[in-house]
């Protein structure tokens, strides 16, 4: 086995048992930033000793009791000021000298510990950035040097969020607090937000580019599944790991051989992933069992089950889709929003009733230089007959496109408009 | 990248013991709880099936129980996992469980990559786009 091989294999397993380690060593230190540093350190120590021994048979107990003997040190030196944290420390090592029991480790249910995790990492008091890098840290596991890849950033600048995000922690006092009840609830969007932009930064990875990049979307979906088992009553947690599991599902389709991406109405509904969608369309009705259609992760994953139900573009339900960006609309004010409303409109009742719609949002200061814009409208222009005004709006669509393809598509839009339907 | 485990033994088919059902149960709870599972089941026996074969140019259906079936398919899990690496490391994870609490239980762990066309360039089989 070569070197890097062997790294492999032991972050791999590293990657299994942080999780307990972790919530194990912040329960016994009171203290999340440093239990993510002592766990750090025992896998630094697997790292210098298992590529010389091999990984031991159950890899688990051994990076446990390499973890807590460092928090049991760490509370030893403490504990010449504190006597409780000895008697504290007495305990846990009569524990520990007792029989092993093999799968003491399954039996924990981290549950409680794993969710103050979360939350920690994704304290609002925290950058989003920030709150990504913790969590890809302390949650799925990964190495800064691999966090820094898949963001395309230098791995100092990833390594000082981190150290600073976790020394705001511990300075505001937030390093061992669990919210619950309304407060959980509140705190909720804080971190699905975080999910979300993880899944996103994802998304819309290119094929070809740092595998590490694509990567993220499924460590979005795991946070989003583990989130869900832990939190289970919270509605808006349903309907975000629904919209990821949704949209991951076109993964396959979602670019051709070259890698160009294509468009939601010209792909291969074959490749789409039937598991995903299953598992996507579960966490949707858990979501909507919980009470809210119309939360803002719920009502985009019940947007694009619509398309997901649909084997053919034709049989698309847009009133539906028009219905549920309405509603969408209500709740978030965004031109972007908007405009796909237009569309669903359009598609539903026919370009007469969309265009009204879209020529509102032509003031529309974020809107100024999207060529989407210009290009819905261009569409809608067409269909209706109004050729001259279609073709300038698909010139205005091309000058404004930054996307190469994009611009030529558009050009030949334009050219089209000035022939008879 | 997804991963199907498929638990193979030659031995007589015999139910796990009550402490390997157990131990079990405790890994694909956090397992699913991770995120990492996506799908498992048991299987019965196999003459409780049909095999629906080919032979010879002929289609034919034949019910179980199948004198030639050396190798019993237990039941199965799908995974989705990092890398191989990963999902090495969570086999070897729960074919422990099988040395701990059924001592003299052979039987194989397969672990296999599913195919999926220019998902993490895992393989190329999307043969058909070039056609």
């Amino acid at each position: 086995m070569t070197a890097a091989d062997a790294r492999r294999t032991i972050l791999a397993v590293w990657r299994i048992e942080q999780p307990r380690l972790i919530t194990s060593l912040s329960r016994m230190l009171r203290d999340v930033p440093l239990a993510e540093d002592l766990t750090q350190e025992a896998l630094l120590a697997a790292l210098e000793v298992w590529p010389a021994t091999g990984v031991p048979d159950k890899p688990g107990a051994w990076l446990m009791a390499s973890a807590k003997r460092r928090a049991l040190d760490y509370l030893r030196r403490r504990s010449m000021l504190a006597r409780k944290h000895q008697m504290l420390a007495r305990d846990m090592e009569q524990e520990q000298q007792a029989m092993p029991d093999p799968d003491a480790d399954l039996d924990d249910d981290i549950g409680d510990e794993l969710l103050r995790l979360i939350f920690t990492a994704c304290h609002p008091h925290l950058s989003r950035e920030a709150r990504a890098a913790l969590a890809l840290k302390m949650i799925c596991g990964l190495t800064t040097d691999e966090i820094a890849r898949a963001f395309l950033l230098p791995e100092a600048t990833i390594a000082q969020r981190i150290v600073r995000a976790k020394r705001t922690l511990r300075e505001s006092g937030l390093a061992y607090e669990t919210p619950r009840g309304e407060e959980l609830s509140e705190r909720l969007a804080s971190v699905l937000e975080v999910v979300y932009l993880i899944f996103n930064e994802g998304y819309t990875a290119a094929r070809g580019e740092e595998w590490l990049r694509p990567q993220l979307c499924n460590d979005a979906l795991r946070m989003g599944r583990v989130l869900t088992s832990i939190a289970p009553r919270e509605s808006e947690a349903h309907g975000l790991l629904a919209l990821m599991e949704l949209n991951a599902s076109r993964t396959a389709a979602r670019t051709d051989a070259a890698g160009e991406p294509i468009l939601l109405m010209d792909q291969n509904r074959g490749l789409w992933d039937q598991l995903q969608i299953r598992r996507g369309m579960l966490a949707l009705a858990r979501s909507r069992e919980l009470g809210s259609i119309g939360g803002f992760y719920a009502l985009q994953a019940a947007i694009v089950a619509c398309h997901a139900r649909a084997s053919t573009p034709g049989e698309t339900d847009w009133p539906r889709i028009s219905e549920l960006y309405a509603e969408l609309a209500s709740l978030v004010r965004s031109p972007i929003i908007e405009l796909n409303r237009a569309v669903a409109v359009g598609m539903a009742e026919g370009p007469a009733a969309a265009l009204p719609i879209v020529d509102r949002l032509s003031d529309e200061p974020a809107l100024k230089a999207y060529h989407l814009l210009p290009s819905v409208r261009g569409d809608l222009l067409q269909k209706l007959g109004r050729l001259d005004e279609a073709r300038a709006a698909f010139e205005l669509a091309a000058d404004l496109a930054g996307n190469k393809r994009e611009r030529e598509l558009l050009k030949r839009r334009a050219t089209e408009a000035v022939r008879a339907p | 990248m997804r991963i199907m485990y498929i638990v193979t033994s030659s031995q007589p088919m015999r139910g796990p013991t009550p402490a390997l059902m157990e131990a079990m149960g405790k890994l694909a709870d956090r397992e699913i709880k991770a995120g990492r599972m996506l799908d498992t089941g048991g299987l019965m026996p196999v003459s409780m099936g049909a095999q629906v074969k080919i032979t010879d140019g002929k289609l034919s259906v034949v019910d179980g129980p199948f004198v030639e079936t050396k190798e019993m398919i237990g039941g199965y899990a799908i995974f989705e996992l990092r890398d191989k690496q990963e999902a090495v490391a969570s086999a070897k994870e729960f074919m422990q469980l099988h040395l701990d609490h059924m001592p003299g239980w052979e039987g194989t762990c397969e672990v296999r990559l599913f195919a999926t066309p220019g998902v993490d360039g895992a393989c190329q089989v999307d043969a058909h786009a070039h056609a």
